[in-house]
């Protein structure tokens, strides 16, 4: 396995009595797309500034790129892009002004820099309005321009912090497939910050869960569902005459379906207590003469094991 | 130093600003009014200054209310030629240190605070600069251009000046040694003053009006320099003109000194 690409261990960063990151621990492998999960104030952001060495940590400490933020920022941030929140764009200038405004801040060799811009514009189509002012630009635009602007200087890190918050889905899947190329494509370690937890699960490698500052849960989403979603939702058809002794079955089995089931026409959607009810269940149908046609486990997702984390936590 | 970035800032700075109404029209008009039509106003007041029962034939009485160095001064020239002199070169001395500080701070609200309003702050923070560099580089962009657009100021006014007084007095006689002090020694330093007090203004404001009102300010010292011209308290001879000078210079390395030592990073990344 290669060396992390960022190491966090007891990262801390207090704001008067208040942890915004408290005791974090974790690395992320390079080359990896590591989300980072957690509603608003979580801590998301400030671990971002905290792993580019923009505000300085309470304790703790954080080696990205093999770099100390704290003590080599410029060197770091020469090796990172960062897309933040919002884009924070020059809106009184060209996109081209903006891209090359920013070479010349991350010494690009001025040899380079055309061909770069142009290049990028091209991959984020908006070449063809390169010399409009980025005020006029739609929401998407914008976020993908201040991507392209986040990968000018081809990073080694990218961090993105809520890319897709405000798009429309048809934006927000070109911002995820341009993320997913970077990673799989170029070897760019990403470390996306979101609260779009479908999003998550698509993109993702692994996932880290944060609550008030402090990591609840990591792995990837396939490890966290199994370790916090404990109820198990199943698809089930059975013989359209049978289904009153069907619905019957499910009321005298309460330990088994644990909510009322959803029916439509002769399917179910049952929600079980966890996988081990799936074979009682199907002694009891077929013990009361109810043939089955058609059982099938629906896959968990980080939606259900974020609940399940923030049910536990309250 | 890493001068490519420094000098990006400055650009990128001096582009944006100048596309803002709020900084450009007062960089275009108080010039405009100050050293194009006020030395016409002065030089034809001053041709009847000296004819008694017009109504500014005080301007004349002001000038024998003047300090003895500044009537030594005048001496050699005759009554309506002093008046002239007196309101040209004398009077609108004080008034010309308007314009660097008045260039810098507006350009420094809109560099400092104004970021901060357009939200572009953040993706600054996390380039490779260094937060010396940074500091530098916004300061730069608004001192050399209100040390430029002071010198353009003062070119146009050297031609409107002699132009406008040129039917009475004959002669160049603008500028002396005392408005090039001024131009060269005192101007770079009010420009200084108008930058660290707007940068001082900026991280407690929320936006470009507001760090312009509270560094508006500034231009106060000025004023009380105006008034102690015209009430004849002192006048702007070349002495007074680099004491004047060298007192700003040191107030600016005072607040130069703290500004750069609240400039951080963090500090500014947390007030975002």
């Amino acid at each position: 396995m290669t060396s992390p690409a960022i190491h966090i261990s007891s990262l801390t960063r207090r704001f008067g009595d208040k942890n915004a990151v408290d005791q974090l621990t974790l690395a992320v492998q390079a080359g990896e797309i590591f989300g980072f999960l957690g509603h608003n104030g979580a801590g998301k952001t400030t671990t971002i500034r905290l792993l580019n060495g923009v505000i300085e940590a309470t304790s703790g400490q954080a080696i990205v790129l093999g770099l100390d933020p704290q003590t080599e920022g410029p060197a770091l941030r020469a090796r990172t892009g960062v897309l933040t929140e919002t884009p924070s764009l020059d809106e009184r200038l060209t996109a081209r002004d903006n891209l090359n405004i920013y070479a010349d801040l991350y010494n690009i060799p001025q040899m380079e820099v055309s061909e770069r811009v142009n290049s990028l514009l091209d991959e984020f189509e908006l070449a063809d309005r390169a010399d409009e002012k980025v005020g006029g630009y739609s929401k998407g635009m914008k976020q993908r321009m201040a991507l392209a602007r986040a990968l000018l200087h081809k990073p080694d890190v990218l961090f993105l912090d809520e890319p897709t918050s405000g798009l429309d889905p048809v934006a927000a899947r070109h911002v995820n497939d341009l993320v997913e190329k970077l990673a799989r494509r170029d070897g760019c370690t990403v470390f996306l910050c979101t609260h779009n937890l479908v999003e998550a699960q698509k993109i993702c490698d692994r996932v880290a869960v944060m609550e008030h500052g402090k990591l609840v849960a990591i792995g990837t989403p396939s490890e966290l569902t199994r370790q916090f979603v404990k109820r198990l939702d199943v698809d089930l058809e059975v013989d359209p005459q049978k289904i009153e002794t069907a619905l019957q079955v499910f009321r005298d089995s309460p330990e088994l379906v644990v909510k009322p089931p959803y029916q439509n026409k002769e399917t179910f959607t049952l929600t079980l207590s966890g996988p081990k009810a799936i074979p009682e269940l199907l002694s009891n149908l077929v013990k009361m003469d109810v043939p089955v046609f058609k059982l099938a486990p629906q896959e968990a997702n980080l939606e259900e094991v974020y609940f399940a984390i923030n049910g536990g936590q309250e | 130093m890493n001068t490519r970035a420094i000098k990006a800032i400055v650009r990128k700075d001096l582009k944006v600003a100048l596309q803002n109404k709020g900084v450009l029209l007062p960089i275009i008009i108080v010039p405009l009014i100050l050293f194009v039509v006020l030395p016409w106003i002065l030089a034809y007041a001053s041709t009847l200054a000296n004819v008694a029962g017009t109504s500014v034939s005080d301007l004349g009485q002001l000038l024998e209310s003047m300090p003895a160095g500044l009537l030594n001064e005048l001496s050699k020239y005759t009554g309506e030629q002093k008046t002239i002199i007196f309101g040209l070169v004398y009077m609108l001395a004080p008034m010309f240190l308007i314009m660097p500080v008045m260039v810098s701070s507006v350009l420094a609200a809109d560099s400092f605070a104004g970021e901060k309003e357009r939200k572009t702050l953040e993706a600054l923070l996390y380039t490779p600069t260094t937060d010396r560099e940074l500091f530098t580089a916004k300061l730069l962009g608004a001192w050399t251009s209100a040390i430029l657009v002071a010198l353009l100021s003062f070119v146009v006014y050297a031609i409107m000046a002699n132009a406008a007084g040129w039917q009475s007095i004959h002669a160049i006689f603008f500028p002396n040694w005392m408005w090039i002090a001024l131009v060269v020694w005192v101007s770079p330093a009010v420009a200084g003053l108008g930058l660290v007090v707007m940068v001082f203004a900026s991280s407690r404001a929320q936006g470009f009006q507001d760090a312009y009102q509270v560094g508006g300010l500034v231009v106060l010292p000025v004023i009380l320099l105006m008034v102690g011209q015209v009430s004849g308290v002192m006048y702007f001879s070349l002495g007074i003109v680099l004491a004047v000078g060298l007192v700003i210079w040191l107030i600016d390395a005072a607040l130069l000194f703290f500004a750069s030592r609240s400039f951080r990073r963090g500090e500014l990344m947390t007030k975002l």
